[in-house]
């Protein structure tokens, strides 16, 4: 078993290890092509610069504005996908002829790729900008809708048996047993929906945006200011990782009676 | 009863296909907002029929796709299952570098294009490291899941019978890891499929997601949403395909249902 | 109290067709559950004791043959009742709402049925569990917090104050400890004693479905059928002491000769459990 302090300390010794191999691999192999990528010690200059060559750095304005595009984008992709495949999943997992509908026009529209949409996307939608939130949409709406009527599914059949012994009607079993059923799975799919929109956001951006991390991404590279590219990779990491653990934080609280479950019922326990 | 259930099932699906392509057909023949350009479906079977069926480019652009996801896909599994069984039986393994593996996993796949353009010789093996990189962090996180969720009990059990550590490695673990294997494989997939189309898209002169953004911008419409269409087929037989192989892995689930 | 209600069950069949191999799951099935009566039903696993009581709780219709609530017609092939709360089932793997609070989970029949306030069904509620043993501290726990034993008692809970005419339970008790059973065991005779509703038991085990019940049905293999009805004629109340009596060892045995040669015969087909 490895202690605490041994944890921290391997911790240290991999991050070091890896930064020190990228390093390597750039200044001192004789691959051209390595030594074309920018080294850690010039991104984190740039990077937190008050004058940065590149324009680009935590104090630069333009920095947070790219953010903030990508960021509203996602944000706007994503609740549209919410709102509209919480429900729709609900109706697929708890219908089942609807589901014989809609199910079969979903498996036939989701193997094709959130990229392969954009071209479609601007010729139909007015502008760049509403074709790229448009495909981000598509791929977080893909997401919610198959977790969420996985997590319909996955409800024991007996809730619905008692609830139905209890009297209760459809509206009641929809808002009662299905809804809170269904949710912790909808937040697993939600994490995965973000995970999908951020992906497909960053294509988009690539072939059809101006501003944005993805868009700067491509730009860096074209106008040759090569660790811009690398700033922008890790906030968009960050970025992502952030979106993420929101969801996970907001479904923890409203799940709270699962939280609570897994204490295991101690110190209320009886004889 | 179930008989016909199924049957039943079957004429709703396509119904609702159906009604899918009546709806754009209408959308395209009223010329609807927007929609001025986009061609109907009998326009695009007609090009297809004329120009794409028998012609080896387009064939071509099918083959160099497939390959691109073959070998992005191969390789992923090739280093993500070993990668995802030592951060799942080493903790030194894991404690050196699973933080590392952490934080590179949310940065997308695409992001990472022009560092591959930059580091690897040919636009060929930029691609598919794309491709790689997309499906490898999914595989590991399931291997890792499929290593810890592995019952201890197992585990004693084999030890509690004399068994070596090499033994419990290829009896017990590798068999209990399998399904997570699949999982990542049928998950993989699809996102390969999406990130080798988008590689073709921004970075490449060739494969099916290159034939679909030249119709867009030689603005023949048709043949965009041939490429569309193609790319969604390949994509679902490729899914059709691991699902084959899944099955093929785990013999004892077929006994479900 | 509502008055309780009477079963009667005539000339029961279900066939399942399962990809086209039909399977008759009970087989000319007649019994009676009277006014206010423990009936217990013992029989080997998949014999068809659960689908009998899916039945009377309206989830399945039978194939051929009808049952009665009170005289009125319940279920037949063309007719079926739903749920509702004159037949109240307690689930086998527990069925507590566990987003819902034990008090939220047994007010939840009347104010679903708009029968009472929120305020009312909950005070109510509380009342329930305090006469149940003074369980009133775990209102506002969650079913994932407590004990399998208190969870029971809860759904039992839950049940009652339908004021249901008929109590289903289908093998509540399995999963239990014995020293936690026996503690159920007590429960349910104190609540048939106090409210006298009808109750119709699932189990397996012969001395839980004797010690309870007023009557015994034995149901043979698939296609289940009624074998034996085992009159039990012990006093009530109940006691513990009675288990060791020489009435009740002779109605146990009954009861085993009559349980083990159907279950050979369902191991020696090889039969796989339905559900």
């Amino acid at each position: 078993m490895i202690n605490r302090s041994s944890k921290k300390l391997l911790l240290i010794i991999g991050i070091t290890t890896s930064v020190i191999l990228w390093y390597g691999l750039v200044q001192w192999t004789p691959f051209k092509s390595f030594n074309r990528l920018p080294d850690p010690l010039t991104v984190i200059i740039e990077w937190t610069s008050t004058d940065p060559d590149y324009g680009l750095s935590i104090f630069s304005k333009d920095y947070y504005l790219h953010i903030l595009y990508s960021t509203y984008r996602a944000t706007v992709a994503f609740f549209l996908a919410l709102v509209l495949g919480v429900p729709l999943g609900i109706m697929m997992g708890w219908r089942p002829n609807f589901n014989a509908y809609a199910g079969a026009l979903l498996d036939f529209l989701r193997p094709i790729p959130p990229l392969a949409w954009v071209p479609i996307a601007i010729l139909i939608l007015p502008g760049d900008e509403p074709a790229v939130i448009f495909v981000t949409f598509l791929v977080a709406f893909f997401a919610t809708t198959l977790n969420t009527l996985l997590g319909v599914r996955s409800i024991d059949p007996d809730f619905l048996r008692a609830a139905e012994c209890l009297g209760a009607n459809s509206s009641d079993v929809l808002r009662d047993i299905i809804i809170p059923g269904a949710l912790p799975t909808i937040f697993t799919g939600l994490q995965i929906a973000m995970g999908a929109a951020w992906f497909s956001l960053v294509a988009g951006e690539m072939i059809a945006a101006q501003y944005g991390l993805g868009f700067m991404i491509l730009e860096s590279y074209n106008l040759v200011q090569y660790p811009t590219i690398v700033i922008m990779m890790a906030t968009l990491g960050i970025v992502g990782y952030s979106s993420s653990a929101l969801i996970r934080f907001v479904g923890k609280r409203m799940i709270r009676w699962r939280e609570q479950a897994t204490g295991m019922g101690q110190g209320l326990e009886t004889r | 009863m179930l008989k016909q259930l199924q049957s039943a099932l079957n004429w709703r699906g396509l119904v609702a296909i159906s009604g899918f392509f009546l709806t754009w057909y209408l959308v395209c023949a009223l010329e609807l907002p927007g929609f001025s350009e986009i061609p109907n479906p009998l326009e695009v079977i007609q090009m297809f029929v004329r120009e794409y069926a028998l012609d080896d480019h387009y064939w071509l652009s099918w083959v160099t796709s497939f390959q691109r996801v073959l070998y992005g896909f191969l390789l992923a599994q090739l280093f993500g299952i070993p990668v995802g069984l030592l951060f799942g039986t080493n903790e030194k393994f894991r404690n050196l570098f699973f933080p590392v593996f952490e934080l590179l996993r949310p940065i997308p796949p695409l992001a990472w294009v022009p560092m591959s353009i930059l580091f690897w010789p040919t636009n060929e093996s930029s691609i598919i490291f794309i491709t790689f990189i997309g499906a490898f962090f999914i595989i590991v996180i399931n291997v890792f899941d499929g290593v810890r969720d592995i019952k201890r009990e197992h585990l004693w059990l084999a030890l509690s019978l004399g068994a070596p550590r090499r033994v419990i490695f290829a009896r017990i673990m590798l068999p209990s890891v399998i399904p997570s294997i699949a999982v990542g494989m049928t998950l993989g997939i699809a996102i390969t499929w999406d990130v080798v189309i988008a590689a073709e898209m921004i970075a490449s002169d060739s494969g099916l997601g290159r034939l679909t953004w030249e119709g867009y911008v030689s603005s023949t419409p048709e043949v965009l949403v041939i490429g569309m269409i193609s790319i969604g087929l390949a994509g679902y037989l490729s899914t059709k395909l691991v699902n084959v192989i899944e099955r093929k892995m785990m013999p004892w689930r077929r006994g479900r249902q | 109290m509502s008055a309780a209600g009477s079963i009667s069950v005539s000339s029961v069949q279900k066939i399942y067709d399962p990809k086209g191999a039909s399977v008759h799951a009970v087989e000319d099935c007649s019994c009676e559950i009277p006014s206010s009566k423990f009936i217990a039903m013992v029989g080997p696993s998949g014999c068809g004791k659960s689908t009998l009581l899916n039945m009377i709780a309206g989830f399945d219709s039978p194939t051929t043959g009808e049952i009665r609530l009170d005289g009125e017609l319940l279920v037949d092939a063309s007719f079926r009742t739903p749920p509702n709360s004159d037949r109240v089932v307690v689930f086998q793997n527990g069925a507590l709402f566990p987003w819902k609070t034990v008090l939220e989970n047994i007010a939840y029949g009347p104010i679903v049925q708009k029968t009472k306030t929120r305020e009312q069904a909950e005070e109510e509620a509380f009342e329930l569990l305090r006469k149940a043993g003074n369980l009133e501290r775990i209102a506002n726990a969650f079913p994932g917090q407590i004990s399998s034993g208190m969870q029971r008692r809860v759904e039992i809970l839950r049940a009652l104050i339908n004021q249901p005419k008929v109590l289903l339970l289908d093998e509540p008790f399995r999963a239990m400890d014995t020293v936690s059973k026996s503690k159920m065991h007590q429960h349910l005779l104190d609540i048939h004693h106090n409210l006298k509703p009808s109750i119709l038991l699932i189990t397996h085990d012969l001395v839980e479905a004797i010690f309870l019940a007023d009557v015994v049905l034995v149901m043979t293999t698939r296609p289940g059928t009624i074998k034996l009805s085992i009159e039990v004629d012990l006093p009530r109340p109940r006691s513990k002491e009675m288990i060791l009596s020489e009435r009740f060892i002779e109605l146990q045995k009954q009861a085993i000769a009559a349980v083990h040669e159907e279950a050979r015969k369902a191991f020696e087909r090889g039969e796989k459990e339905l559900a």
